[in-house]
């Protein structure tokens, strides 16, 4: 890839997360340019998912700096009782760098939506709820026009924006229903439709695919491919489902152990020994 | 301040006394923390109960002194406290162990209401005074100053229950599944411990210490009345909370500093008015130490998992 | 189809008959004479009318925060307290505060709103009377905002903590503050331990005639306005997009928080607008007991508020107000005989004395924790639209 070419969506640096003497994700460099489809895979417990909790603000990385949109947005370094235990790595890059350390919902608001591993949808709203609910950080209102009603135009846009989300997920028919009782692959795809409805440039998706079946994960890719066409957006995914990771992804990172193994193009990675080593080598054994 | 300028022997007296006395609410209160703090270690709840029960030990033993020599009435008070623990615990919280934190909160302040009233009920609402055991409410001169046994007494009692309590859950297989499932209820559970039997011991060890410490505590005040649970009870958390939650020599150092601090505070001359703030000092500390350090002096921080 | 424009005006039609129909009810003996005692404007009937409706008021702000938004707050008490004393020090008339405060040697607080509006409009008949209602509506919104200024101040270090925590800590406010409006020495204000007395109650609303003969009660409909008036403003929030933001919160903050909903600032939100309203039915509370002193409101009044809003629903406005009226007829009226020996025949009931109707409700209560945990109305609502339009579209499909 002509790496000076592209703008980046998501740059991280250098990104290591140590919980006590544990280092879950250790100084993890990678790009996602925009507009592009990037998988970050592993086996179990590499650290995926910890490191979209680091993007996302919900945990402070340990060490590391994390650019959005060319923009430093996250950016930490290891400290006194910290540093004195830190096993990472360039403990010392950033620190005569202020720490910049956003919550989840600044993050959200600069443009990152997420979805969950194990799907967190609001369980006592409905379909339509769950997705107007999102809509709410964005809204130009504050409590008073609110609940007086003086946001009649802004609640009329919110709802028509949502129901069009809803019909181009194929979710309209559920809307009154409450989103826990949908089925497995549906509540999937809504989770995605309430991250696009914060109107998001970067979507990161944590294991989409995770307990659908193989005409849903067919589905689930083409359905990535028109949404990154029509939001403009910048996709970045977990996937264990390897079919689906090299379908749809333009570039993809590989961790173990938290630190990266391989970089490549899908068919790259898919003839990469130590790939293979780490993440199939377990099947092989059997 | 007048009050205070009487002399240097006035002075150390009253020094001695409120400290003397400190100590002993003090001990008193430690004895209901550590009910709070082993119900909270291993179920993950206030059990806004358990002053309650504390205050119903209380009742239990002005009307069985009143009818059995008081050998055979006190360790009826504690086996009948114990039944009662016991009881609440598989009535108000068993069938609810699946179900939402706050639901289980709401049943423990039911359970409290149902206790309140009841206890309204029984005595008709009249306040009840303690009955004189002998020894425990006998005066005796220390440093000068008059006070009772119980006042004496009650530090020492406390160490040797604590220790013994310590050597329970350090040294049996009870305490070893008690410490396993405050660590992790649900794995626990997947090992084979009979969670059940691990939660009602906690309730009795814990009704029987307030069991105790309401024979000690009520020698020392006037009477009894339905709601005089509620503000020892609340005060015995603060001081589980204060030492960290989940630990025994926690609750205890905690409850004696609070004891200490509130014999002070209504010990300080009557014309600074400031009695009224012996049960908010209390809170206030509490809500200092939830805001500065929520795990307390002796507590584990706990780590959130998303 | 995504937005069936909504006709509300079913709901405002019944709302308006009901307050209209508290009016006829409470002038009614005193059109027809012969009518039962029990429509006596002194009779337990508009006892509890009156403080259900003040406790629905409550109970339905504690809803907001503990049904609503999942903050496990006990804390109602202590803003009621606040909003009680900020009403009654506002308006207690200054020709009466040497005589209230006289063991402080007056109040060190010469203003009431009363005397204020007397002064602009005129202090007899219908200015008189403009000037008082004006002057409790002004001191009720300020013992709101007085609470809701608490609640800010204290949902700093609250706020953030934990389910259970929060709890005991908001419950510790609520104790702090009693104790201090307690403190003799803000004896001047607060009129130390003692109650506060001399302020509108609301039998001050009563329409009389020259000789002081009530023309037209009102006393019943007052609290009645006021907490309908409230109340629909938090059923408005509720349902607004910040009321979505609040349930979401309850549902999953984590998930919240990942849609750009700023959690601390949502929950401190719902915290002060919750404690606003207990704050005006603090004021209210206090207009219906005629009094004001700290020690009425103790956790227990707060626990009392959180079990009716468990047996109503947590999570349902119309079961707190459902439960309210019910939990004050039983507590104030239909329970009263379990408290005095009753003879059927000659026969003597067991166990009735002072105190039963008490253990009989705690016991009920309990019963309704531990196997109806959902309460009358689980999360549901009464929709007072679909009353009708259910009936209008079953017309249409015929």
């Amino acid at each position: 890839m002509g790496e000076q070419a592209v703008k980046n969506a998501l740059h991280i640096e250098n990104v290591t997360m140590q919980f006590g003497g544990v280092v879950s994700v250790n100084n993890l460099t990678l790009d996602v340019p925009e507009h592009k489809i990037i998988a970050l895979i592993g086996p179990n417990g590499a650290g995926k998912t910890t490191a979209f909790n680091c993007i996302t603000g919900v945990y402070q990385p340990t060490n590391g700096l994390i650019e959005f949109m060319g923009k430093p947005m996250v950016r930490n370094f290891p400290k006194g009782k910290i540093l004195k235990n830190y096993l990472g790595e360039n403990a010392g890059k950033y620190k005569d760098l202020p720490v910049i350390a956003p919550t989840p919902d600044e993050i959200t608001f600069l443009g990152i939506a997420r979805t969950f591993q194990n799907i967190r949808l609001w369980k006592s709203m409905t379909v339509f709820e769950n997705v107007l609910t999102a809509k709410h950080m964005r809204a130009k209102q504050n409590v008073f026009s609110a609940t007086f009603r003086g946001n009649l135009s802004e609640e009329k846009r919110m709802r028509e924006e949502t129901m069009a989300l809803l019909s181009e997920q194929g979710l309209d028919e559920y809307k009154d229903e409450l989103a826990t009782s949908l089925p497995y692959g549906l509540q999937r795809r809504l989770e995605i439709a309430r991250a696009l409805a914060t109107d998001p440039k970067l979507l990161l998706l944590d294991e989409p695919a995770a307990g659908m079946n193989p005409q849903e994960t067919l589905e689930l890719a083409d359905f990535v491919r028109t949404i990154r066409e029509k939001y403009d957006l910048t996709v970045f995914l977990i996937e264990h489902h390897m079919d689906l990771v090299m379908n749809i992804s333009d570039y993809i990172y590989v961790i173990d152990f938290g630190s990266e193994i391989a970089r490549g193009l899908p068919q790259e990675i898919q003839s990469n020994e130590k790939v293979i080593e780490a993440y199939l080598g377990v099947s092989d054994e059997k | 301040m007048g009050t205070l300028a009487c002399g240097k022997v006035h002075i150390m007296e009253y020094v001695i006394s409120v400290l003397l006395s400190g100590i002993s609410v003090g001990g008193q209160y430690a004895l209901i923390a550590i009910g709070y703090t082993l119900v909270y270690g291993i179920l993950r709840l206030i059990n806004f109960a358990h002053g309650d029960v504390f205050m119903v030990a209380g009742l239990l033993g002005i009307y069985l002194t009143a009818t059995l020599p008081i050998p055979v009435s006190l360790p009826l008070v504690i086996v009948f406290t114990v039944l009662l623990g016991f009881t609440i615990e598989r009535a108000a919280y068993k069938p609810l162990r699946e179900a939402p934190r706050m639901s289980v909160m709401i049943s423990a302040i039911g359970v409290s209401y149902l206790l309140q009233n009841t206890a309204t009920y029984v005595t008709g609402g009249q306040p009840m005074t303690y009955p004189t055991i002998p020894f425990l409410s006998d005066t005796v001169n220390v440093a000068g100053t008059q006070t009772k046994w119980v006042v004496i007494i009650t530090p020492f009692l406390v160490l040797i229950l604590v220790t013994f309590l310590t050597m329970l859950i350090n040294r049996t297989k009870v305490g070893m599944a008690m410490r396993a499932v405050s660590k992790d209820f649900e794995t626990s559970r997947l090992m084979g411990i009979r969670i059940n039997s691990v939660i009602s011991v906690t309730f009795i060890i814990g009704s029987a210490l307030a069991a105790v410490g309401s024979t000690l505590f009520f020698t020392n005040y006037p009477a009894i009345t339905p709601m005089a649970g509620a503000m020892p009870g609340l005060k015995a958390f603060v001081a589980a909370v204060f030492g960290g939650i989940g630990s025994i020599p926690g609750a205890v150092i905690g409850a004696f500093i609070i004891g200490i601090c509130e014999t002070i505070i209504k010990g300080l001359p009557s014309n600074w008015d400031v009695s009224v703030f012996s049960d908010a000092f209390t809170f206030a500390l509490l809500i200092v130490i939830l805001a500065f350090k929520p795990q307390g002096l002796f507590g584990e921080a706990a780590a959130d998992k998303v | 189809m995504t937005t069936t424009k909504k006709n509300n005006l079913p709901t405002i039609l019944v709302i308006a008959g009901l307050l209209i129909f508290v009016i006829i009810l409470e002038n009614i003996r005193s059109v027809f004479p012969f009518l039962p005692q029990i429509f006596d404007p002194m009779s337990p009937l508009f006892t509890v009318l009156k403080k259900a409706a003040v406790y629905s008021l409550v109970a339905v702000s504690m809803n907001l925060l503990n049904g609503f938004t999942g903050l496990f707050s006990l804390g109602q008490a202590g803003f009621m307290l606040l909003g009680a004393y900020t009403y009654a020090i506002l308006t207690v008339p200054a020709e009466l505060k040497d005589q209230v405060y006289y063991l402080f040697g007056g109040c060190a607080f010469q203003f009431s709103f009363v005397d204020f509006f007397k002064g602009i409009f005129g202090a007899t008949g219908v200015p008189g009377a403009i000037s008082m209602v004006l002057g409790c509506l002004i001191a009720l919104i300020l013992a709101g905002c007085v609470a809701g200024f608490f609640a800010f101040l204290i949902g700093f270090p609250v706020l953030r903590l934990k389910s259970d925590y929060l709890a005991i800590a908001t419950l510790g406010f609520a104790e702090i503050l009693r104790a201090i409006f307690q403190w003799q020495r803000l004896g001047p204000i607060t009129n130390g331990a003692n109650m506060i007395k001399g302020f509108p109650t609301f039998s001050s609303f009563n329409i009389t005639d020259g000789s002081g003969r009530v023309v037209l009660q009102l006393s019943t409909f007052v609290p009645f306005l006021i907490t309908t008036v409230c109340v629909v403003i938090i059923v408005l929030l509720i349902n607004s997009s910040y009321g979505r933001a609040f349930k979401s919160i309850r549902d999953d903050e984590i998930a919240s928080e990942a849609m750009g909903i700023k959690l601390f600032s949502h929950k401190m939100l719902s915290f002060v607008i919750s404690s606003f309203f207990a704050g005006v039915g603090g004021g209210l509370f206090a207009m219906y007991v005629a009094n004001a002193q700290a020690k009425a409101f103790t956790s227990t009044m707060t626990y009392e508020i959180l079990l009716i809003v468990v047996i109503g629903g947590i999570g349902s406005v119309s079961g707190s107000i459902i439960a309210t009226f019910l939990y004050v007829a039983c507590s104030e009226w239909w329970l009263r005989f379990l408290d005095s020996e009753q003879y059927i025949g000659g026969f003597k009931v067991p166990l009735l004395r002072n105190g039963f109707r008490m253990v009989v409700f705690s016991v009920v209560i309990m019963i309704i924790v531990l196997f109806f945990s959902k309460g009358i109305m689980g999360s549901r609502e009464i929709d007072l639209n679909s009353l009708f339009v259910k009936k209008d579209k079953k017309k249409g499909q015929k």
